[in-house]
């Protein structure tokens, strides 16, 4: 009985070494093989921050690592602050955003000795979509916008927007205060970052979820990043905006010139000038700016100007040069 | 969530009554039946009831296989070799799920070593050795009960700030993940031990004591032994609610993009299949959704691979003794 029982503890203890053995066994067989090219760089470069950036990070990590295996590329979605909050500790080697690094965020870097440039490696054009039987919103003001979309606002039905849209009930749809979209929205078009009616149909983080009700609603509203409307023509439309300077679609062009405002935006990599001393990390962010119209068509995202592109291209110098100390 | 193990042990209880119930009713019943005139309304509730619980079931049913055919439909045409082998890629056709698989594995693996021991350990303390009169010993009854209702992303806050950072420091590697998953289980597992330990007849005990065995002995030989299948079933349910957690693992560095499988359990750089998934449902594509949902299949069949040898080693157990 005895023995039969302490068989029993050791086949238990032996059955969960097979598992882990296998486990391990199966992740010996791909160790890096990286000892093809003579000239590859080997390393691995650290990245993490705004998931609206984050496609944009992985095409650029996959395309570089298909040139160079050896170098290993990881992106995670903290958000941009949970992105910044790593980065000035030190953990990470680039940090992606989707807003400009804030003065707290500032500080506790300058504590790290941890220094950096904002970097735009792509652009976004917010956009205000509605229903596709939707015939009478071609365009709408930001004050338009903000009598929606403003924090008093008791506004429900499109004739209130203006008395010569027809009677139809305003269903709006939006993402939830986590999203860098919320927060970039409603400081551009609200005045204050944050500030926004509650009742709405919050979509979280899901923008899928926003372009089905829209969808579905004659009289929906929602926004979103450019690349759902492009992904979604045949379902939303995307409204012109007015910001006093005439009425702006969101366009590849349009964002690129700077005139779609106040809704276009750029998309930040933030890397560190001690990270970018590194052979690997360098050849990255250059990699990056270089095969940018790639990247973003990869990502959905729209890609650098000429000028944007040499801004870039100029700032990595000097962080390269300054960043030792 | 709700503690499964309370609930257990509720129903158990709640049977017990009924089934006592039943038995004053029985008698009741030939009475009754005896005077000869059984009350058609008694015949009408047992059976209304009987619809009831059958309903009950059929909704839970209903649920799961709406989410398992829903889940195929959307994700049949990605279903092959390519989804296992291949890495996450910002190109759906060429996206993967290979690292987010080892990822899981390492992770829910190294957490199940990590947590049964402990669990186990905490339960033979708690049934066994210390003395309810104790102050110290009921504030930690009570509070490995209040640990189960912690939401799962203080698990997260909590794994950054001390097994990643802090007093362990071991950075963002899979075993972190294992780690702050393990603490977010541990009162589930330690409260079906305890169970398990308590169901086992005094009368084992008290013969082995009685025949001169140590208590070690005692529990060693034979509570333990006795009590696996319980504790295996405690396991099953910690490592279905481990294997889909997301929120806490992001928090201690998962990452939605790694083309290379953990080397170890201190490796940096690893993904797992929630958070995959979390992360290709939040894509424009319309290509990517489908992989999320081919990606769910995989994961429950995962996890049923997983609990199959746990149930394994409780029947095998369960059939012994």
């Amino acid at each position: 009985m005895r023995i039969s029982r302490r068989r029993r503890y050791g086949l238990i203890l032996a059955a969960s070494a097979i598992a882990i053995g296998g486990i391990a066994a199966g992740c010996g067989d791909d160790d890096d093989d990286s000892s093809n090219g003579g000239e590859d760089l080997s390393g691995s470069i650290t990245i993490d921050g705004s998931s609206t950036v984050a496609p944009l990070s992985e095409a650029a990590a996959e395309q570089f690592q298909a040139e160079n295996s050896g170098v290993r590329v990881t992106v995670g979605t903290s958000g941009t602050g949970g992105g910044f909050e790593k980065f000035c500790r030190g953990e990470t080697d680039i940090s992606d955003a989707s807003r400009s690094i804030k003065d707290e965020e500032i500080q506790a870097c300058a504590d790290a000795g941890i220094t950096y440039e904002e970097i735009t490696v792509g652009n976004d054009g917010l956009s205000v979509a509605v229903n596709l039987e939707n015939d009478w919103a071609q365009c709408l003001t930001v004050e338009q916008l903000n009598a929606i979309w403003g924090p008093d606002s008791k506004v429900n039905n499109w004739n209130q927007v203006d008395p010569s849209f027809p009677d139809e009930e305003l269903v709006l749809f939006g993402p939830g205060t986590d999203s860098g979209t919320f927060d970039f929205f409603t400081e551009a078009i609200n005045g204050e970052e944050g500030a926004q009616r509650t009742d709405y149909n919050n979509v979280g983080e899901d923008d899928n979820q926003a372009v089905t009700g829209v969808e579905g609603n004659v009289g929906g509203m929602a926004y979103f990043g450019f690349s759902f409307i492009q992904e979604n023509e045949d379902k939303v439309r995307a409204v012109e905006v007015d910001s006093g300077n005439g009425c702006v679609a969101p366009s590849t062009e349009t964002v690129q010139a700077g005139e779609y405002t106040p809704l276009g935006r750029g998309l930040f990599i933030y890397p560190s000038g001690e990270a970018l001393q590194r052979p690997e990390v360098q050849g990255f962010a250059r990699f990056y700016i270089e095969n940018n119209d790639a990247i973003a068509e990869q990502a959905l995202a729209i890609p650098l100007s000429d000028d944007q592109r040499e801004q870039a291209n100029a700032q990595i110098d000097t962080l390269v040069s300054g960043g030792g100390e | 969530m709700p503690d499964p193990d309370r609930q257990d042990r509720e129903t158990r209880s709640r049977m017990r009554t009924s089934a006592r119930q039943a038995i004053t009713a029985a008698g009741a019943d030939t009475e009754s039946l005896a005077l000869g005139r059984r009350s058609k309304s008694e015949a009408w509730k047992s059976v209304a009831f009987l619809a009831l619980m059958l309903f009950c079931v059929l909704v839970a049913l209903a649920l799961l296989v709406t989410l398992i055919i829903d889940a195929f439909i959307d994700g049949s045409s990605r279903l092959n070799a390519d989804l296992l082998t291949q890495f996450p890629s910002g190109v759906p056709e060429n996206a993967g799920l290979q690292s987010a698989i080892f990822g899981s594995l390492w992770v829910i693996g190294m957490m199940i070593i990590t947590v049964v021991p402990l669990a186990v350990g905490a339960a033979i303390y708690l049934e066994e050795y210390a003395d309810r009169s104790k102050w110290y010993n009921r504030i930690v009854e009570l509070n490995i009960q209040n640990l189960a209702a912690v939401p799962s992303i203080v698990f997260g806050i909590l794994g950054l700030g001390l097994i990643v950072r802090g007093p362990l420091d071991l950075g963002f590697v899979a075993y972190a993940g294992s780690l702050t998953l393990a603490l977010l289980v541990l009162p589930t597992v330690i409260l079906a031990s305890r169970e398990a330990i308590r169901s086992v007849p005094s009368s084992l005990s008290d013969g082995s004591m009685a025949l001169g065995a140590t208590k070690w002995q005692t529990i060693w030989h034979h509570v333990l032994p006795n009590a696996i299948p319980g504790i295996a079933t405690g396991t099953i349910l910690a490592v279905s609610r481990a294997i889909g957690e997301t929120a806490p693992l992001l928090l201690v560095g998962a990452t939605v993009f790694v083309t290379f499988n953990p080397e170890g359990p201190f490796s940096e750089g690893y993904t797992t299949l929630p958070v995959q998934i979390f992360n290709w449902v939040s894509r424009p594509q319309d290509e990517f959704r489908t992989l999320a949902a081919a990606g769910i299949i995989v994961l429950l069949f995962i996890l049923l691979l997983m609990n199959s040898f746990a149930i394994w080693i409780r029947n095998r157990y369960a059939r012994q003794t």
